[in-house]
């Protein structure tokens, strides 16, 4: 809403991928442009809004409570969007990306088609304000929770909402609650798992940079209900802008009396610190996690004792996930019942999942549970992009799996996408077209597990490199035919032995490649080749003489002058001095560069 | 070996124990801030250098095993110092499914050196990192602290020539 007496709102949305898009250039030049006082606009920024294919973004709200929301956008843009837009109330319809008076319009369905709970405020409201957090009924819940609510009626509130733990292991969080508040003990820790590890997931830096207040308002009803005084936020280092958001966020909840001493004027106390993680895949396992906190190598234990028996320094502990404390308000305050009406029979809310790869519009897209793959994919994420075949969506990260078209009817739903082989996990979703190698890809993420590995228990320290020289001596052109029987041994082993879910797990990339694209390994090993044209051993490239218009763009990237022809006539590429870089095909405007 | 600042007076140089002092004032006696300490004091020197780590150790109480058992574990912490500006090159799977590969090639081929590496002019080291959660805009790479979305390696070129500066590097050979 237009406010402060202002005509229009303007907000930009102001998060990492905003940035890295140019939103900073964009903030100056709104910031110089209405410093005269020429326009009838209050100025604002946001955390990301999830339209992250058209950063930067900036939603102008009228006095009537509509909303145009414009993508793409630049400095140079702004002085005629202020001119049109904000003078004249005229809407410059080219740069639209969503119209609230059009639902047709544009982009508009990427958020029509979504079921925003978790990420309700982001891109709404400034980050760094809690007041503005406040006045759209923000710590409410909190505030009712503890003065008029017994720990035990909160747990039953989550209990009955069905809610399951976001972070990928999906346990039922009411359950977990309780366990830590029948745990016996004075002193007990909670801690938010923000050590967003997965490649490919960033929901959880999306809700720490846009709806601080959301985290640490689930945190507060947490720690009330199992009885915890002291928090911790254990967030990845590379998340500068989530850390400073946090820090300015926990600031003020001191400045306002909702932590520290006697909050909401109760004689309850609740302390909320960030700890800042330094760089280790297997510190997002629990065990591995306490371990770093306690200033110890990052290394997973085995369970029992479980966290909410002996966790941190030997207390009782309980630890969720961002997206999971960020749900907590909006359930005490819609109630159990709003939030299990969404979802499947055993999947109740809402999932964010994080579009990424070659999708059309990479993003944020929260959906009920029991959507299928295709409508998040397809009406959410606008299928794939530059119009290309889809062949497969990878879900969970390095502990998940690839499904292939024919799992698209597959229910956004915990068991069910475990049955297909994949896992919902913390909610990456990586879609491949037909040129995404699913031999390259399973070598990447054993290579990913490879590295990450601890190197405490046998199975995943060395299993996983014996896994992973296979599948590059399959990429290379060498595999053995006994390759594929081997990967399968190899991955039952390690998943039987492993301590901790990182090894447990790490073979499920190339079991579910093995299970669904087997044809592709045998290309490789019996016929030497790669038929998406990507892993470079096994690709010959050359140029479509039909559609070549001689620019000679790719004469000049060749770093072996391999390419050769007249201007303006079809080039050809000398095959043997060709060292397959694929410089050429990145420089084409054509796309005339052919790897098969 | 030589000690001497070759960072632009960004970072404190080794020989000078004030940081040190004032990073084991501030978590000294916190228990279990091994991590804390050893990040502030990264980021105080650039780098995790042995005669700091000793002293280190020696002021906040720690046997120096211990802080390099943490040290060499996260991906983090550094044991050489990094040039003027640090490039990380993503290779989370959407920046890897989008040609991660081909961007580190192409900076590792402009740039003359491995991953891990600094160029001779300590102007830039190479890092490659694991998703540094822009996956909407990939392939990216941070350079200092700017973020590059949506590369292609014919464009790595460009890029790098706006950090190398007036002492020229091997980039503006051709």
């Amino acid at each position: 809403m237009a406010e402060n007496g202002h005509k229009y709102k303007l907000v930009l949305g102001y998060g990492t991928c905003g940035i890295a898009a140019g939103a900073t250039a964009v903030k100056d030049a709104l910031e110089d442009a209405v410093k005269g006082g020429d326009y009838d606009v209050d100025l604002d920024f946001a955390g990301c809004m999830g339209y992250c294919f058209k950063e930067p973004v900036i939603e102008i709200f009228d006095s009537a409570g509509g909303s145009v929301i414009y993508g793409d956008m630049t400095a140079k843009k702004v002085p005629q969007l202020l001119d049109e837009h904000v003078a004249k109330g005229q809407v410059i319809e080219d740069w639209v990306i969503k119209d609230s008076d059009d639902p047709t319009a544009h982009e508009g369905d990427f958020l029509e088609n979504q079921h925003r709970v978790v990420l309700r405020n982001c891109g709404k409201i400034n980050p760094e304000s809690i007041d503005e957090y406040i006045e759209i009924g923000g710590y409410e819940a909190a505030r009712r929770a503890l003065t008029g609510m017994t720990p035990e009626e909160v747990i039953d509130e989550v209990s009955a909402s069905g809610i399951r733990g976001r972070g990928g292991a999906g346990f039922p969080t009411g359950t977990k609650w309780g366990f830590a508040r029948k745990s016996p003990g004075e002193d007990k820790y909670l801690i938010c798992n923000a050590d967003e590890g997965d490649p490919g997931a960033f929901m959880d830096r999306s809700v720490l940079e846009g709806d601080p207040h959301s985290v640490l308002e689930g945190m507060i009803l947490a720690g009330f209900a199992i009885g915890a005084r002291q928090a911790y936020i254990y967030c990845r280092a590379e998340y500068p802008l989530a850390l400073s958001r946090l820090d300015i966020a926990i600031r003020e909840c001191h400045e306002k009396g909702y932590l520290g001493k006697n909050i909401f004027g109760t004689d309850w106390e609740f302390d909320v610190r960030v700890k800042k993680g330094a760089g280790a895949f297997v510190c997002g396992e629990e065990t591995a996690m306490m371990a770093s906190m306690e200033g110890k190598r990052g290394m997973p234990r085995p369970r029992p004792p479980f966290p909410a028996n002996s966790g941190l320094w030997g207390k009782p502990t309980n630890i969720n996930n961002v997206e999971t404390f960020a749900a907590i308000p909006w359930i005490i305050n819609n109630g159990s019942a709003a939030y299990s009406a969404i979802g499947t029979e055993k999947s109740k809310g809402t999932k964010v999942f994080c579009l990424a790869g070659k999708v059309r519009r990479t993003g944020l897209a929260e959906v009920p549970m029991g959507y299928t793959l295709k409508q998040v994919i397809f009406d959410v994420g606008g299928g794939i992009a530059g119009g290309r075949e889809f062949k497969a969506v990878q879900m969970g990260g390095p502990s998940g799996g690839c499904l292939p078209e024919s799992k698209l009817d597959t229910q956004v739903d915990y068991d069910q996408i475990t049955a297909a082989g994949a896992i919902i996990g913390s909610g990456g979703m990586i879609v491949a077209d037909n040129r995404t190698c699913m031999v390259d890809l399973a070598r990447y993420f054993l290579s990913f597990t490879q590295d990450e590995s601890c190197g405490k228990c046998t199975p995943c320290r060395i299993g996983t490199k014996r896994m992973l020289e296979i599948l590059e001596r399959i990429c290379a052109g060498e595999g053995k035919p006994e390759d594929i029987d081997m990967l399968q041994t190899l991955a039952s082993d390690i998943m039987a032995s492993s301590l901790c879910a990182l090894g447990g797990t790490a073979p499920n990339p190339v079991l579910t490649t093995l299970r669904y694209f087997k044809n592709e390994y045998e290309d490789h090993i019996f016929n030497h080749k790669c038929t998406a044209g990507s892993c470079p051993a096994l690709i010959t490239l050359s140029i479509d003489a039909e559609t070549c218009t001689g620019c000679g763009a790719c004469v000049k990237v060749c770093p072996t002058e391999a390419i050769t022809g007249e201007k303006k006539q079809p080039h050809v590429i000398d095959a043997e001095a060709c060292i397959r870089c694929k410089m050429c095909l990145s420089r084409c405007p054509s796309e005339s560069i052919v790897a098969e | 070996m030589a000690k001497e600042c070759t960072c632009n007076n960004r970072f404190a140089d080794v020989s000078d124990l004030g940081p040190v002092d004032e990073i084991v004032e501030k978590y000294g006696q916190e228990k279990g801030a091994l991590i804390p300490l050893l990040q502030e004091t990264q980021d105080a020197y650039g780098y995790l250098d042995e005669d700091v780590m000793r002293e280190l150790a020696k002021r906040a109480g720690y046997q120096l095993s211990q802080l390099y058992g943490v040290a060499t574990f996260f991906s983090q912490f550094r044991l050489k110092p990094i040039g003027e500006y640090l490039i990380r090159v993503c290779h989370g799977t959407a920046c890897h499914v989008a040609g991660a590969t081909q961007i580190s090639d192409e900076v590792i081929n402009q740039l003359g050196i491995k991953e891990g590496e600094t160029t001779p002019d300590n102007r830039f080291t190479l890092e490659s990192v694991m998703c540094l959660g822009a996956c909407a805009l990939a392939p990216i790479m941070v350079v200092g602290d700017d973020t590059h979305g949506k590369l292609k390696p014919t464009g790595i070129k460009k890029i790098l020539k706006k950090y190398a500066g007036d002492s020229g590097s091997q980039e503006e050979e051709e």
